[in-house]
């Protein structure tokens, strides 16, 4: 009998990817020029190979479903689990730089998916730089939701350019998400948090949610509670400042 | 680091070539060299510069005259953007810029000037309101958009003035909405326009009925020029030129592919026909746009015979029959001449006729012209040739990234101290 195959990379008692097996260097440098595939545009996502469920046969899809929500620099993807449950029937997927990390959640949602038949289908995860390819992943308002959970920093002032939030990056995502659509951001750093909102603030296609809103969407709960980096803060105590915004059309008549 | 700081001491630059809408004037840029014939005085214009007695003190990278030829840009890697009135060749307006400039546009109407950095940001000057007389002073200018860090290569407006399009080096045609306030920016993304396959190198419209906003085409490292729908990005049609001009095998493979990029296009006739210059090839492609069927066609291929004329830049007076062309560089390493440009042109493209490369002693402006836009009349066959390698450097540093080889990026890597494991 052959002998079952060993991944030193799965613990054995959970089933589950182990992390230290998917160290990684803590901060990329988004600007430079990494080399990964990047699809020429939405309709060469191969949707089979993120959602086999869903997409059973490679190629391209004429199943109707579409990838519906985002979580940009998802890191170990604590939240991608979260929604995947919350929301069963929305296919969503992470987007992340670094590329152990990425593989430490492609793991993560295979084990699960191993493990709970029939759930963890709908979420999946890239390696890629969302400053830079996140048209070439989704069409004009294909998007219901965006996730920017504890970006990283960049404090100095010289890198700012590097901020996953910038009043240029928004009208990115402004174009990915539609009408409606709901962009969520958090922080425990004071002064980034301060900068994400006054970037949304002033963006013509972006108004915030009223408080009423903010709580009623389930979804806001778990920005500081389901990401590795929020269980963190949240362990020592630390503050953290959301901004939550709504797409809104344009209203400047240019025909 | 940053995409595109290149080294300066390999660093060449191509000549550039813009013709005015009436053809009243031709303009060539080689270096920080600008110059400018007037066709119609028959003579050089001198150029009035009241802001210093040097034009442009490095690399002159982007030239272009507005769509009703009252205006002309020029900007490049002296950080430094001249706006001219063009009756009298004076410049009107000196803007800086943060970093490098690659690309310059005019509103069709002649209000905003826009111009893209080496960091992929696109600004906007206000000139509205302005009357072409007095210069204007402390002129600044405001973010418009942005490709994130991809250097952007084309800046063009649609037909109809409602978007500005821009294209990059990371194979990226953004369409936005030129709004009624540019200097809020331009926040509102029509489409993106994506199949290129390599950088993208030029942009143009092609008049067609039922697209008020033109119909938009993009040349390619790819050696392919394609037609999109701006408002969609649908692509509508792509003509793998170097393939079908018989340039290059159909199975080729991608270091080929590479010598016949697509460097420059132009369109005549307001599109009727589509001038393509591609990498390597002496003359140019001819492509027809059939705006009914939506589609792009090779017509026919014009060869340029004697010497190694392949064009670095063309230009065209909109709706007149001569296609201007322009071969050079900047600086030719190892040569006593500092700069290298020489000047063709192709006529009779006018349905009955056949397009043919005018000889030099026909070309319009003559002798005169010659002089004043390539230095001296006559070029000398071997500097001739000596330059034909420095252009093909000139092209691939512009559009090419730089690869860093992968033993440098590895040491590079080792070389970080921030790769400590921390969550
Ligand atoms: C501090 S972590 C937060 C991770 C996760 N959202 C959380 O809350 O636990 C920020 C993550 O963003 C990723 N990142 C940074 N820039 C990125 C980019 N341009 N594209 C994709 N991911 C990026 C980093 O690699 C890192 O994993």
């Amino acid at each position: 009998m052959p002998e079952t195959e060993v991944n030193p990379t799965i613990s054995k008692s959970t089933g589950l990817p182990r992390k230290r097996f998917y160290r990684a260097r803590a901060h990329s440098n988004p600007l430079s020029d990494s080399h990964f595939p990047v699809p020429i545009s939405p309709s060469h996502v191969d949707h089979s190979l993120h959602y086999p469920q869903y997409f059973p046969s490679s190629g391209q899809a004429d199943s109707c479903k579409r990838i519906q929500f985002a979580d940009i620099g998802c890191g170990f993807g604590g939240l991608l689990l979260s929604l995947s449950t919350l929301f069963p029937e929305t296919l969503m997927i992470g987007m992340e730089l670094r590329d152990k990390v990425t593989e430490y959640v492609k793991e993560r949602i295979l084990a699960l998916r191993a493990a709970n038949p029939g759930q963890y289908q709908n979420i999946s995860v890239v390696r890629t730089n969302s400053m830079k390819y996140i048209p070439n992943y989704f069409e004009k308002g294909q998007l219901s939701k965006m996730f920017f959970l504890f970006p990283d920093p960049h404090f100095k002032e010289k890198n700012h350019r590097r901020r996953v939030i910038s009043p240029h990056l928004l009208d990115e995502y402004a174009y990915a998400l539609q009408v409606g659509g709901i962009i969520y951001t958090i922080t425990d750093v004071e002064e980034l948090g301060d900068w994400m909102k006054s970037c949304l603030e002033n963006h013509p296609l972006f108004e915030a949610l009223s408080k009423e809103e903010l709580e009623a969407d389930p979804v806001v709960q778990l920005l500081s509670s389901a990401t590795e980096e929020g269980q963190k803060v949240a362990r020592n105590e630390g503050q953290t400042f959301q901004a939550v915004f709504r797409r809104i059309a344009s209203s400047d008549q240019t025909s | 680091m940053e995409d595109g700081e290149t080294n300066k001491d390999v660093e060449v630059a191509p000549a550039l070539i813009a013709v005015q809408p009436n053809q009243r004037s031709v303009a060539v840029a080689v270096g920080a060299d600008l110059r400018v014939f007037n066709l119609h005085a028959g003579s050089a214009a001198s150029l009035v510069d009241e802001s210093g007695s040097s034009f442009h003190k490095d690399f002159i990278r982007a030239i272009r005259f507005g769509a009703k030829g009252k205006l002309f840009v020029s900007s490049g890697d002296d950080k430094i953007v001249k706006i001219w009135s063009v009756e009298y060749w004076r410049c009107i307006c000196t803007v800086s810029s943060e970093k490098r400039v690659t690309a310059v546009a005019i509103s069709n109407d002649g209000s905003y000037v826009c111009f893209a950095d080496k960091f992929g940001v696109v600004w906007v000057v206000d000139l509205t309101g302005y009357d072409g007389n007095q210069p204007l002073v402390n002129k600044k200018a405001t973010p418009l958009l942005s490709h994130y860090c991809s250097i952007i290569t084309s800046l063009e407006f649609s037909l109809d003035g409602q978007f500005i399009v821009s294209a990059d080096r990371d194979f990226k045609i953004r369409v936005t909405v030129f709004p009624s306030n540019p200097i809020n920016g331009a926040h509102e993304i029509q489409s993106f326009c994506l199949g290129h396959t390599e950088f993208v190198s030029c942009v143009a419209f092609v008049q067609a009925q039922d697209y008020p906003h033109g119909l938009l085409i993009s040349g390619s490292g790819d050696s392919t020029v394609r037609l999109w729908d701006i408002v969609s990005g649908a692509l509508l049609d792509t003509c793998e030129v170097a393939t079908k001009a018989g340039l290059l095998e159909s199975n080729n493979d991608k270091s080929e592919e590479r010598d016949h990029a697509v460097t420059d296009l132009c369109t005549i006739l307001d599109g009727l026909l589509i001038a393509v210059a591609i990498q390597s090839f002496q003359g140019i492609v001819l492509l027809k746009c059939n705006p009914a069927t939506r589609t792009l066609s090779v017509s026919k291929l014009v060869s340029i015979e004697g010497g190694a004329f392949v064009p670095t830049s063309l230009g065209n007076g909109a709706s007149t029959g001569i296609l201007w062309m322009v071969t050079g560089v900047s600086n030719l390493p190892g040569s006593s001449c500092p700069s290298f440009a020489r000047v063709r042109a192709i006529s009779g493209f006018d349905v009955e006729q056949e397009p043919t490369v005018v000889e030099h002693d026909k070309i319009p402006g003559g002798e005169q012209l010659l002089e004043n836009l390539q230095g001296s009349a006559s070029v000398d066959d071997a500097v001739f040739l000596a330059a034909a390698e420095a252009v093909k450097t000139a092209m691939c540093n512009l559009l090419i990234k730089k690869q860093y080889p992968a033993e440098n990026r590895e040491s590079k890597k080792r070389t970080r101290n921030d790769k400590k494991f921390k969550l």
